[in-house]
């Protein structure tokens, strides 16, 4: 996660994260376990956009799509199947990643900026189907009142339920990122016209990342109905999409932990910000400005080049 | 091995390549000399399958390979480096040749065991050969330019190629560099018995250690021969050479 720290120091840190993110619903009011529980949500959406962005390079400009499909997936089958809620919680991700491998066919065929603005397009083909579709989807009212199991009825359980989840996608999405699989993806990022020449196949490759980061997208999107209880179809708005990107470079995109502080910022600016004002993008935009100018690396990035130096020293030392 | 017959390639109006023939025998070391403008990376590309040609056709081991795709031609045997350093930048040195020698062993698709456990061996051994293995852990982009272009052969030896093509090997190289780099290139074709393909501006080299010599004048093959042939060749003289026989005795 922090390739400048040692393994076990890294692992330390991983589990000394989990002990406090494990008790926090003991310490905490219900409110800060919701605010947690969303910060998880997204943080798994930001990671899955990352995997193609930050690891892939790709211009993957609208990502909440996918998030969106998987939402309204699994809502759709808790409220008009009677299958079990495990079952839509598998289909809704796998929805997802079959509708980015049909819209991700078309993108990888176009090269940077032409793949992001066709992905937003037909993205938000996708939404407008969602919002028109009233007898199916609920239109632009969404779906409310989505039935959750007697397991997760308090939102303690609704917070260990996402937690264990994210630790789960995280830790897939982990091995994936130092994989020869990842190592690929990233030499095709910094430079595709060179790994042409040793023998891979750049168009399936990249396919293949959107496929996966689109499931994971899909997982985000489900865990979101277990925490809300409603979908609607902003859920697929490109703002949204936008949002991710931002989270992304935000944390630092070139870092595998980045995303997800990205993403636990801006949640929390939108929750504590937007409390005294709607204009809380306002001040987004100034952080973004300060960003661009300061720390072009993303936050974790900047942490991570403070930190090399003490680390080198400690290293020498010991 | 490669044959490559009356191969046309034109950018819109501007013709690059009008008529190339070229011939690489198994184990041979050929180089394609010529002007500036002559054609030579363009008629390259068209091997490797960066471009595709209008006309002409291209076979390697008897097969056809004119309309594949670069990776495919690379998977069937020809691996090749660039003429401006093309690496991965942000990776480190081991990690340029890592992602070659998985291709080559078909593990680029593998999600599950972590990369840096893989094909470690085949990679030191390979950064030995060219001697970059005590810069392994340097990132590719803060390596010296010689470096570097030491780095794309490397990079191209990750799929253990039948057939190696270079494009100008030793561009903005030092003397110093040039000279380590032509007995690498030496050194490949003799011990390793590659087949080696490349151009290269410096006469002197090119008479030196070429076993065959393709000349290319305004996108065409004037001629094709023995170092000998080519050097008492009338119509390279005049043409290419502008009559001045700065080649005798080189």
């Amino acid at each position: 996660m922090f390739k400048e720290l040692s393994d076990s120091k890294q692992l330390w840190l991983v589990v000394g994260i989990l002990i406090v993110l494990l008790i926090w619903p003991m310490l905490m009011p219900r409110f800060y376990i919701y605010i947690l529980s969303l910060i998880f949500v997204t943080a798994l959406l930001a990671m899955s956009l990352n995997l193609t962005i930050g690891y892939g390079g790709l211009f993957q400009f609208h990502h909440g799509a996918f998030y969106g499909v998987g939402a309204y997936t699994f809502a759709l089958m808790l409220t008009k199947t009677s299958l079990p809620m495990w079952v839509g919680f598998v289909v809704g991700p796998i929805v997802a990643a079959v509708t980015g491998l049909l819209i991700g066919w078309f993108c990888v065929r176009l090269s940077q900026l032409y793949f992001g603005m066709l992905q937003i397009s037909l993205g938000s083909l996708i939404w407008a189907i969602v919002f028109r579709w009233y007898t199916f989807t609920g239109g632009d009212d969404g779906i409310h009142g989505i039935p959750r199991p007697a397991v997760l009825s308090s939102s303690n359980n609704v917070y260990y339920f996402i937690l264990l989840v994210l630790v789960i996608c995280l830790a897939a999405l982990y091995v994936i990122v130092k994989s020869p699989f990842g190592a690929t993806l990233q030499a095709i990022r910094d430079n595709p016209q060179r790994c042409e020449a040793v023998g891979i196949n750049v168009r399936r490759h990249q396919l293949t990342a959107i496929v996966i980061a689109t499931f994971f997208a899909g997982v985000a999107g489900a865990l979101f109905v277990v925490l809300e209880r409603f979908v609607f179809p902003d859920l697929l708005f490109w703002t949204l999409s936008l949002e991710i990107f931002i989270m992304c470079l935000l944390g630092g995109w070139f870092t595998f932990a980045g995303p997800m502080l990205g993403a636990a910022i801006i949640v929390a600016l939108r929750i504590f910000v937007g409390k005294y004002t709607q204009y809380w993008t306002l001040i987004l935009g100034v952080i973004l400005i300060l960003l661009i100018f300061f720390l072009p690396e993303g936050v974790m990035g900047y942490l991570l080049e403070k930190l090399k130096p003490r680390i080198k020293e400690a290293t020498e030392r010991g | 091995m490669l044959q490559v017959e009356a191969v046309h390639k034109s950018f819109g109006d501007f013709t690059a390549v009008y008529g190339a023939n070229l011939t690489v025998e198994h184990g041979e070391l050929v180089a394609v000399i010529g002007p500036n403008g002559a054609g030579k990376t363009t008629l390259f590309n068209l091997i490797t399958g960066q471009l595709k040609p209008d006309k002409g056709r291209i076979a390697f081991k008897g097969e056809e390979i004119t309309e594949l795709p670069p990776y495919k031609i690379c998977k069937r045997g020809i691996g090749r480096s660039f003429q401006i350093v093309n690496i991965f930048h942000r990776l480190t040195v081991f990690e340029n040749v890592q992602v070659a020698v998985l291709s080559h062993k078909r593990q680029s698709s593998n999600l599950f065991s972590p990369a840096r456990s893989l094909a470690v061996e085949e990679t030191n051994r390979l950064l030995e050969s060219v001697s970059l293995a005590n810069k392994a852990s340097n990132i590719a982009g803060s390596l010296s330019h010689g470096d570097q272009k030491i780095l794309e052969i490397a990079i191209s030896l990750g799929n253990e190629p039948e057939l190696l093509i270079l494009d100008e090997p030793t561009a903005g190289m030092s003397p110093e560099e040039t000279a380590a780099t032509m007995a690498l290139i030496k050194q490949l074709a003799g011990t390793q018995g590659l087949t080696i393909l490349f151009c290269e501006h410096d006469m002197e080299v090119v008479f030196d250690i070429a076993q065959s010599i393709m000349v290319m004048h305004h996108g065409q093959t004037l001629i094709q021969g023995k170092p000998e042939e080519v050097r008492r060749n009338k119509e390279v003289q005049d043409a290419y050479l502008g009559g001045v026989e700065i080649v005798e005795g080189g």
